[in-house]
């Protein structure tokens, strides 16, 4: 198979398609998951599918926990805090290291992202409550790792059934030892998804980090500027954060903060003085962008560094709220950046022009990665969100044509369906459905973390989105599938 | 601009490295409320000495870093080896989706894996309906053989009662009346990943051999156990020296195929394991050979109970083969063939070859029980000193063993075993007692960083590494493929040692 060619598609009625994939399910299982199934439709103002409610159980839905959501995402990156998984050691070992929120520091001396910390539960705690371990092991952690800025409690799914006051344990800790420390009931049953553990990290940092802001920022004499922005949602995957945070220096604005990747807890405690809170992972933070903005009067918005069309259009808009002096900055910088971006579409675009891609991911990407496929000249036939609400499937709708297959928390039989029928030249998703298209023979980029590369975000992780693509798409092993024996076309290549 | 050549477009691991972004980084600790780079530097230090490793052995509370998963893992790999499986987790979600995720980063294959869902209501009322709903729907999407049924500590603090709920998912229709599905009790907060896969093979096993054996009739087939086993490779090399002995076995569970599976541009959910009707025949083996020892606890015991001879050898190393095909020959009756000993003869040849390079090293290790005394036995044949042994998943049977083994050499009688203990406490250990090599799994890489101690990658997670999985510790060619990991890693290492020109590079030799 060569992939010089756009995959002929063999003209397929999606809602046909959407019929069949529903036909295995049990009656009850059918008639839930239909309404997270549809096409879209150009005159509505959602995608037309229902979202953020259980998954089906037995479906093999691709959905994590609310561990993951506050431990993984949201909490996991501040460098500067040990976050202990408390409970049994599964869950922080699963989480350990997996996410690759790339962070300056000495790592187990004044920064903690690597590592593990875990109270191992074992049958006794569970019985008797892990309340005392608890308060011991956050003395052994201030012990052992001095330069830590504070700690956080992670809960894991025993931690509410037995009835642990990890609150009261955190309030007395943190007392003692004049540190913040943070309880986050983010058992994994909580909710339907990882979706409700990043509001419970979000309402934890309101509760216990921000009633300090005001006190550590006038401890630090800290000066408030006119060009002051936190970057909100953004875990510096493969460094994205930074490849972000670069463009917004340059067009003259002063980055306090990063919400979570690279960040510190003093990060956390300046950004309730900024001027404005640049979102842009929505889906995770948007609780906190908005509770700023109601008790600090901090203007939010989002933007979308994914691609060239996008980031200029970001640092448009970001610049058109502040003064004259920033906007022509945005403008010098976007030029500044032309030939670069034109060295990489000359380069790219021919190899990737009319390639389709479907899409399966969480967060902000089933949206705002579609631009810069469609600046590379590629075209979105599919996509989803493993935990998306109705809110980001109406912001959807901005970024995708008439006709585009929807499905919400999909399964694996549905995903592996749809794909075999849609045969998209690229599919984009997470590490558990990698393997499944590539032994169908299909180019498959991970959009979670990247594949290990990145940073994708900003004018300079454009040039690596383009790159790897690109390697996915026209990847020589792709011809090596099928045997030169094989009946089919290959044996009458051979034949001429 | 930092992106500046198309024809060398810069990643994460150069481009950073730019000056605008370390201008980038500068710049943001101004916010960052870091600590100066003389305290960093000091307590650095302090981390590296005795004091900070008494207080580091004094932990009662904190675990860092430890070496261990949690029972369901082991549970869904168990299940994962039989023919038309579907492994089938009853609790939370959030779970079964880093059982597939850490699988398949070690396997990189695709790895199948249904949870029942569980969310509030289902820990107030019970998970009975998400078991019932999971079950039929699992049946129906993925149309298994066989769904096996292990559990999430969610699950296990509620108390749900499997056998109940399964019998009631049966008397529902969600899964025919005949239909296997086996279950296994396996909490995280008991045990770890091998306790879970022991309990989900015993459950399997007794749920397809139903009935004790009649009379004498034996199949003439050798029981294989391999254990919590993360090498495809040993899996197939198990099978070639059967095969090359002309033995037959049956493997339980062999995933070999189903986490190695040919890419042929179609993907099949099932593309192996063992045949449910050899499962099911187990009972009539002549006799069970367990590869592992710790894994295999409960599922022996079971054997044992049906009066079929079992026992534990682990094919490590040349001792370790040895006592591998003896046992396979006085089994069956058959000869070791001329084959395998041209193999024995080429794996000793190439030990003797490299001894001189292995004498007296001293190697830290960590890892699951059986792998740990595996490689101890082969370390101990070549003359290398085992010094630091982390078992974060110990128990008192294991570490008598070990010390048993360490005592037989005394390459071995300096060795001391850490039970346990974590990789944090290894830190402590290898800046304190240094030694010459480190083995370990991916993680180890975090202690190559800090202490410099050379790392062979040995056990499970391997993330950071491709391919080592497919490779076979086990057998003759498996000393030859630990020997070429161990030995080159320190040549290796070597190397990065002597290569300052008119500084180091004295002993930058060609020939060693």
């Amino acid at each position: 198979m060569t992939t010089t060619e756009p995959r002929p598609v063999a003209p397929v009625d999606v809602k046909t398609l959407i019929e069949e994939v529903l036909e295995p399910y049990p009656e009850k299982a059918k008639k839930k998951r239909a309404k997270h199934l549809n096409v879209y439709d150009h005159a509505k103002a959602d995608c037309g599918v229902k979202s953020n409610v259980k998954s089906v159980p037995g479906s093999m839905t691709t959905r994590g926990c609310a561990y993951a959501g506050s431990k993984g995402v949201v909490w996991g990156p501040i460098k500067d805090m040990v976050h202990i998984s408390h409970g049994p050691v599964g869950c922080g070992y699963y989480s350990w290291s997996g996410r690759r929120n790339y962070y300056i520091g000495t790592t187990g001396i004044d920064s903690y992202g690597t590592m593990q910390f875990t109270s191992d539960f074992q049958e006794r705690d569970v019985v008797f409550g892990g309340d005392k371990k608890l308060t011991k092991l956050i003395e052994e952690v201030e012990e052992l790792f001095p330069l830590n800025r504070g700690q956080s409690i992670q809960s894991e799914c025993p931690i509410g059934l037995i009835g642990d006051d990890i609150e009261a344990v955190a309030r007395k800790t943190a007392k003692e030892i004049g540190k913040t420390i943070v309880p986050v009931r983010c058992e994994g049953f909580r909710g339907v998804s990882q979706s409700l553990g990043h509001h419970i990290a979000n309402d934890t940092i309101r509760d216990w980090v921000f009633p300090n802001s005001e006190k550590v920022a006038e401890e630090q004499n800290h000066q408030v500027g006119p060009y002051d922005v936190a970057i909100i949602g953004d875990y510096n995957i493969g460094g994205d954060a930074w490849s972000s945070r670069i463009l917004l220096e340059e067009i003259g604005l002063r980055v306090v903060a990063q919400w979570s990747g690279d960040g510190t807890l003093n990060e956390m405690f300046l950004t309730p003085k900024v001027k404005l809170n640049l979102v842009h992972c929505y889906r995770s933070m948007n609780y906190i962008a908005r509770h700023m903005e109601e008790t600090y009067q901090i203007p939010w918005m989002e933007y979308n560094f994914f691609g060239p069309t996008q980031i200029a259009e970001s640092l448009r808009t970001i610049a058109a709220r502040f003064d004259a002096t920033i906007q022509a900055n945005a403008e010098a910088v976007i030029a500044k950046y032309e030939a670069q971006i034109k060295a990489v579409l000359d380069k790219f675009r021919p190899r990737l022009e009319g390639k389709t891609v479907a899409l399966m991911v969480g967060g902000l990407r089933p949206r705002h990665v579609v631009p810069a496929f469609t600046d590379l000249g590629m075209q979105l036939i599919a996509t989803g969100y493993e935990f998306g609400h109705n809110d980001d499937y109406k912001r959807t709708t901005h970024y995708i044509e008439n006709g585009t297959l929807i499905y919400d928390d999909v399964s694996a039989s549905e995903f592996e369906h749809f794909v075999k029928k849609l045969n998209p030249d690229l599919v984009a998703s997470g590490i558990k459905e990698k393997y499944v298209f590539q032994k169908m023979a299909l180019p498959f980029r991970q959009m979670h973390s990247w594949d290990y590369s990145g940073p994708y975000h900003g004018y300079d992780g454009f040039a690596i989105f383009a790159r790897d693509m690109d390697l996915a798409l026209n990847s020589p092993t792709w011809s090596l599938i099928p045997t030169p024996w094989g009946k089919d076309k290959a044996l009458a290549a051979a034949a001429h | 601009m930092a992106q500046n050549d198309i024809n060398k477009i810069k990643d994460h691991a150069e481009l950073f490295h730019q000056s605008e972004y370390q201008e980038l980084f500068a710049e943001k600790k101004q916010f960052e409320g870091g600590h100066s780079p003389e305290e960093v530097e000091r307590v650095a230090e302090w981390t590296k000495g005795w004091e900070y490793r008494e207080k580091n052995f004094n932990r009662e509370a904190l675990t860092v870093n430890p070496a261990k998963a949690c029972q369901p893992l082991g549970a869904i790999l168990a299940a994962s080896g039989f023919e038309g499986t579907l492994p089938f987790v009853h609790g939370s979600q959030g779970c079964v989706a880093y059982f597939r995720s850490h699988f398949t980063r070690h396997f990189k294959e695709p790895f199948s894996t249904v949870s029942s869902s569980m969310t509030e209501d289902a820990a107030v009322f019970g998970g009975q309906n998400n078991m019932i709903e999971g079950l039929a729907n699992s049946y129906k999407l993925y149309q298994p053989k066989m769904i096996a049924v292990s559990t999430t500590c969610m699950a296990e603090v509620i108390g749900d009662d499997l056998q109940a709920f399964i019998t009631n998912a049966k008397h529902a229709d969600a899964v025919p009346h005949d239909f296997p599905v086996p279950y296994a009790h396996t909490p995280s907060f008991v045990g770890s990943h091998i306790t879970g896969y022991d309990e989900m093979l015993k459950n399997i096993l007794t749920t397809l051999n139903p009935t004790k054996p009649t009379g004498s009739w034996r199949n003439g087939k050798i029981n294989i156990i391999p254990g919590f086993e993360t090498y495809v490779g040993n899996l197939r090399e198990v099978k070639r020296i059967a095969k090359a002995m002309d033995v037959e076995i049956n493997l339980l569970a062999d995933n070999s195929d189903v986490l190695d599976s040919p890419n042929t541009g179609t993907y099949q959910m099932y593309p192996g394991g063992t045949p449910l009707a050899d499962a099911a025949d187990t009972i009539h083996g002549e006799a069970t050979i367990a590869l592992q020892a710790y894994s295999t606890v409960r599922t022996r015991k079971m054997i044992t109970g049906w009066g079929q001879p079992n026992q534990v050898v682990r094919p490590i190393g040349i001792r370790g083969t040895d006592e591998f095909l003896m046992k396979l020959s006085a089994l069956s009756g058959k000869p070791i063939p001329a084959e395998l000993e041209a193999e024995r003869g080429r794996a000793v040849d190439a030990l003797t070859d490299s001894q001189a390079w292995l004498h007296g090293k001293r190697v830290a290790l960590y890892g699951d029980p059986d792998l740990v005394i595996g490689l101890v036995q082969f370390l101990l044949e070549v003359g290398a000193e085992p010094v630091h042994i982390v078992v974060s998943n110990s128990n008192d049977d294991f570490e008598t063993e070990l010390r048993a083994l360490l005592d037989s050499s005394p390459a071995g009688s300096g060795a001391t075993i850490w039970g346990g203990k974590d990789l944090w406490h290894m830190r402590s250990l290898l800046f304190t007692e240094p030694v010459d090599l480190l083995i370990g799994n991916s993680y180890g890489k975090y202690l190559w960083r800090d202490t410099k101690t050379p790392l062979v990658r040995i056990g499970y997670p391997i993330f950071d590494r491709h391919h080592l999985h497919r490779y076979s510790t086990y057998g003759y060619q498996g000393a030859i493929n630990l020997l070429n990991w161990i030995v080159n890693a320190l040549l290796d290492e070597l190397d990065r040692n002597t290569i300052v020109p008119a500084k180091t590079d004295i002993s930058y030799d060609l020939i060693r």
